[in-house]
């Protein structure tokens, strides 16, 4: 780890300057950004220490959905009451995140902004090559160990998958991300890799996350997240779905639908083929298959991760089912 | 008889669980708590590489990225320049070491060794380090050194077109009747590969030291397993005299086989501290422990079963293959469980070692034992459905009444009873046999027996006992307690002897100060050490009383009894018709500050040669075939696995293990180490592989975030039943190994379920959700 400048924000606007400086990076939970510096993936020149910042950590939910400050903690959120009830997609993709040790100390922001567990991207003295951290340079990790790489979203330059389950639940309920006065749907503010894999979010220098705000709605309140991996806790997604459901008055016909997978593509990913294909549908198992199989159109695979293709529809049809059962 | 978790007595909280019925905590059988527990619970206790040492200074390894070739050239002057550097050490500058010996006692060749490489043979090799005033700076001033390499093919792995057959191991090879012919005219015949991956040992407390010199005096704070055979290889690189190398390592946290050697690392420590004349730290960091020592070989056996339509094995034909190093050899003998667990009038097993670039592998946990069972236990449960026999009946239809390969009998072989009080606590009979026929919702479910071995290892070893003034006991050892409970056993079987609480008796080990010990590994340190501390103590207390009967000033000496008794730590005599006193009161009126016995188990006419190369050394370590008997510890594992049958995701949600160690030294803390076992072989079996980049022959998950081992969240509620009975031929007291034992088996129990419940046979661990889906 290369020495780095520690500078104490005293308000939002003074952390905002500071980030602004070339090579100055912000301080919340640290769980990323200590990491990726002892893997010398960063190496920034200053460290903006926003965690003391009054009013960021707050958690409101009313009828009209929920707001949370971007210092409020993953555990804090995960275990709040009215978080539990209206969104339990938001809820449940904390607690199945990263390891209860972590999840108290990682911020809501601070998870937006996690880098993907690419073992290429985090590993520089032995693979130079990566597109993500040094434009131009390549991609070490096509041809590579795959398993965990992505199959949606990819392009030439990139295949890193993205690795939070948080996010994903955001895009499947339409989350918004403030950046102070800005705001950003959260499909927006993830980036596919394209040609510049450098850039992940949608987040200018000197912008910072202040809150993200979840709108109500019945598909957030009927909603769950599913996370499908080899070990039971602390592993990242071998395929992930959040889904949310509302129904008509029958309590079989699906009014709206909201699909979003973890796990296999370069972002948070939203399977809209999904959701139109089973609205006004009756609930039915075989129905319920055959439409998750679009969630992976236009799927890619690299060897190792084709079984993400076979996997992420049959965890996005459990997820569907389940809900239905609660009906 | 079922093992129980006794509640803790008012009071006793310190010992745990005060009895298992009649034994006493305070005895050799005793449920007492670890006595270390305390200390590492609450931090108190102080690891190798937490001493606090003036002038410390700290060393940074830097380790080539390419995995064959050679380094042209070493550029250090930017890391030279760097904030608070001392030192660069390149194999340009680095002090010529002499080769040390092997642990099997091989002497050495007159060659110069440096553990920084020119030459490089794997990726992951140590090239350079950096010693600076910090770890930071060290760190930093370590991603300043410019390395440039002239790279050469690498042999990636046992796959790779380049690596070939390999080279026979003549000294695996094992053979009796006419195995291939019996084989070719069985009726029924299987024949199957089972691979395993490479596996690391992968310790809570990663590898390091610190190492200072004063004059020619090198003493040395590391983990370690083996404290004499560490301190040898130490003096033998410098030419210093063995006495001249102090190894302390009071506490380990997890060495599963990986901390019995010094390696490449501590030989820059120590060239680094004496080059600068300044104590030097030198702390592994997790990614480099993927390659600064050996995880288990990648492993490739074919187990061809010949039988009878009933099931009787008539030939077992057994190939072998396991990877070492370029430069290294490491043979992981994969036949070890293959020639002992069955009757076979004919078998046949040989073994090749294959050279790929790779750290030379080394010991985890039941090394050899452990694929091996994974291949037989694999086996023979594809023949019982190959004749439709229930997995449990095939394996006592072919219970092997002796030593199937000595032709020997066994010490103790309770198998058979491990079987039955595990099927019985399991609920076996209730098995439906047929593939996919048990299901909960989308869960399929599956239950696998598999059987597991190893053998007891012996040796010899001494320690010292002293009975001190105020009447507590001292017993001292050079061995280690690593979280097996050495500390504890050690203090029940003083306790014990003289007839003292435990709480009276102070164990120090983890210095090479104190009395010899040899390697903890191999489940031998328990057998041997017990039998030390027994014989020491025994001849303690026999001055003691001796001393209690002659001496002028001893109240008993009016008495001119033959003997006395020691209980509770008073002495009196057996009729109870004399005084009464304390220790702490007779060796005050006798004038002794302390009585002290050193005790070894050593033949008598050993020589100062012997015991040297018993200590330093494996040479002197007795076959578990020595004599007249074969001698091995033995389980049964019972296991259900529930598999998600659309994600193809394993959870083991039950097991039930009965389990042969013998006699049990403190029931508690064997079956916690049988539960560690179990646990390690549920990772081995489901999530563990080192995964390598087949174009630089790198793993890439070198890290406890991508190199996946069991959590709690993983492991369900684990009943261990001790079926074992004395068994005196295998030690002292009449216990065999424990350690190692657990974890065999538990692999081809889980693929067995997992058969059982998906109607798939995966013969490739790990089981990972896309080989069923």
């Amino acid at each position: 780890m290369r020495d780095f400048s520690y500078l104490r924000a005293g308000s939002v606007d003074a952390a905002r300057q500071a980030a602004a400086l070339p090579g100055a990076m912000l301080l919340a939970g640290g769980t990323t950004l200590i990491d990726l510096a002892k893997c010398g993936v960063i190496e920034p020149d200053t460290v903006v220490d926003i965690t003391h910042l009054k009013g960021l950590d707050t958690i409101a939910v009313d009828d009209r959905g929920a707001t949370i400050g971007a210092l409020a903690r993953m555990s804090r959120v995960a275990d709040h009451a009215d978080i539990k009830s209206r969104f339990p997609a938001v809820s449940e993709a904390l607690w199945q995140a990263a390891s209860a040790q972590l999840r108290n100390m990682a911020t809501i922001g601070g998870n937006l902004m996690q880098r993907t567990r690419c073992p290429y991207f985090r590993d520089p003295s032995n693979f130079p090559a990566c597109n993500k951290r040094s434009p131009g340079s390549g991609c070490s990790a096509i041809g590579g160990v795959t398993r965990s790489h992505a199959v949606l979203g990819t392009s030439e330059a990139c295949i890193a998958t993205y690795p939070g389950d948080l996010a994903v639940a955001l895009v499947a309920f339409d989350a918004i991300v403030h950046l102070g006065d800005r705001q950003v749907a959260v499909d927006d503010f993830f980036l596919l890799p394209g040609s510049t894999p450098e850039r992940e979010h949608a987040i200018e220098p000197g912008e910072m996350i202040t809150a993200i705000s979840i709108p109500a709605s019945a598909a957030a309140r009927r909603s769950t997240y599913l996370k499908v991996r080899d070990r039971q806790s602390y592993e990242f997604a071998a395929a992930s779905a959040a889904v949310g459901i509302e129904f008509e008055a029958d309590g079989r016909t699906i009014r709206g639908l909201r699909v979003a997978l973890g796990g296999v593509a370069t972002k948070p990913w939203r399977a809209r083929a999904v959701e139109e294909a089973l609205k006004g549908k009756v609930l039915e198992p075989e129905v319920v298959r055959q439409a998750s199989l679009l969630a992976v159109e236009g799927a890619v695979d690299h060897g190792a991760n084709h079984y993400k293709i076979e996997l992420a529809p049959r965890v996005v049809a459990r997820a569907i089912l389940k809900m239905g059962e609660t009906a | 008889m079922t093992v129980h978790e006794l509640r803790t007595r008012p009071g006793e909280s310190k010992r745990g669980d005060a009895s298992d019925g009649a034994v006493l905590a305070d005895q050799v059988g005793g449920r007492l708590s670890r006595i270390d527990g305390p200390a590492k619970i609450t931090g108190a206790a102080k690891y190798a590489v937490e001493q606090q040492l003036e002038g410390l200074t700290h060393a940074v390894l830097v380790q080539s990225t390419i995995a064959a070739g050679r380094v042209r050239s070493i550029d250090t002057a930017a890391a030279e320049a760097a904030p608070g550097v001392l030192l660069v050490l390149t194999p340009d500058n680095f002090l010529p070491l002499k080769t040390a010996t092997d642990w099997l006692g091989t002497p050495p060749p007159d060659v110069t060794y440096c553990p920084l490489a020119r030459d490089v043979t794997f990726s992951g090799q140590h090239v350079a380090a950096v010693i600076a005033e910090s770890f930071e700076q060290a760190v930093a001033a370590a991603a300043l050194v410019k390395i440039a390499y002239d790279e050469a093919p690498a042999i990636v792995d046992l796959s790779d077109p380049k690596a070939g057959d390999g080279i026979p191991v003549d000294a695996m090879t094992k053979e009796w009747g006419e195995a291939e012919t019996a084989f070719a005219a069985a009726p029924v015949r299987i024949c199957n590969a089972y691979n395993t991956p490479r596996e690391y040992q992968a310790p809570m407390e990663p590898h390091g030291l610190i190492a200072k010199w004063q004059g020619d005096q090198l003493t040395v704070w590391e983990p370690s397993q083996w404290l004499d055979g560490m301190a040898r290889t130490y003096a033998e690189w410098f030419g210093v005299p063995f006495e001249n190398v102090r190894l302390v390592s009071p506490y380990i946290g997890g060495g599963f086989g990986s901390k019995a050697f010094a390696y490449g690392y501590g030989a820059v420590a120590a060239v680094a501290a004496k080059m600068l004349g300044q104590p030097v730290k030198l702390a592994v960091s997790r990614p480099q422990t993927f390659t600064a020592y050996g995880g288990r070989a990648a492993t490739r056996q074919t187990v061809a079963l010949g039988a009878n339509a009933d099931g009787q094995i008539q030939s077992i034909v057994h190939r072998g293959v396991n990877e070492t190093s370029v430069d290294g050899m490491w043979v992981e003998p994969l036949g070890s469980v293959t020639s002992v667990m069955y009757a076979t009038p004919n078998f046949s097993s040989r073994q090749n070692v294959v050279r790929v670039n790779t750290v030379v592998p080394g010991a985890l946990r039941a090394p050899g034992e452990n694929p091996s069972a994974f291949g037989i236990e694999s086996a023979i449960d594809e023949l019982a459905y190959e004749v439709g026999i229930d997995p449990l009946e095939i394996r006592l239809r072919n219970y092997a009444e002796q030593d199937p390969e000595a032709k020997k009998p066994w010490s103790t072989r309770q198998l058979r009873e491990a079987f039955a009080a595990g099927a019985e606590a399991f609920g076996w009979s209730k098995r439906t046999p047929e593939p996919r026929s048990m299901r909960d919702g989308n869960q399929l479910i599956g239950w696998g027996v598999a059987a597991g071995t190893y053998p007891v290892r012996r040796a010899y070893g001494e320690a010292v006992v002293r009975i001190l003034a105020d009447g507590s006991v001292e017993v001292e050892s050079s061995s280690i307690d690593m979280g097996q409970g050495t500390y504890t056993i050690l203090a029940q079987t003083a306790a014990e002897v003289l007839g003292v609480p435990a709480d009276n008796v102070v164990v120090k080990l983890g210095d090479s100060r104190y009395a010899r010990a040899g390697v903890t590994g191999g489940s031998r340190l328990a057998g041997v050490m017990t039998g030390a501390v027994h014989k020491a103590a025994t001849a303690a207390l026999d001055q003691l009383v001796g001393l209690a009967i002659s001496d002028p000033n001893s109240p008993f000496q009016a008495l001119q009894a033959n003997t006395l008794v020691v209980a509770g730590g008073r002495i009196s005599s057996p009729r109870g018709d004399g005084p009464e006193v304390s220790i702490a009161e007779l060796l005050r009126s006798i004038g002794r500050e302390h009585i002290e016995a050193k005790g070894d188990t050593m033949p008598a006419n050993s020589t100062v040669e012997d015991r040297y190369k018993n200590y330093t050394t494996i040479a002197m370590a007795l076959p578990h075939t020595e004599g007249d008997y074969s001698r091995h510890s033995w389980c049964a594992h019972f296991i259900e696995v529930r598999v998600d049958e659309d994600f193809g995701t394993v959870r083991v949600s039950r097991v039930v293990s009965a389990l042969d160690s013998g006699r049990l030294y403190n029931p508690k803390l064997a079956e916690s180490q049988w539960k560690g076992g179990i646990i390690m072989g549920i990772g081995q079996a489901l999530l563990e592989e080192g995964m390598v980049d087949r174009r630089h022959g790198r793993i890439v998950n070198n890290n406890l975030a991508d190199y996946l081992i069991a959590t709690n969240a993983d492991i369900p509620d684990i009943e261990v039943i001790s079926v074992g009975i004395p068994d005196p031929h295998s030690s002292v007291l009449g216990g065999k190994g424990v350690g190692e034992l657990g974890i065999v088996g538990v692999a081809p129990a889980i693929a067995n379920a997992v058969f059982h419940a998906t109607g798939k046979r995966v013969r490739d661990l790990p089981i990972t959700l896309e080989k069923l889906i």
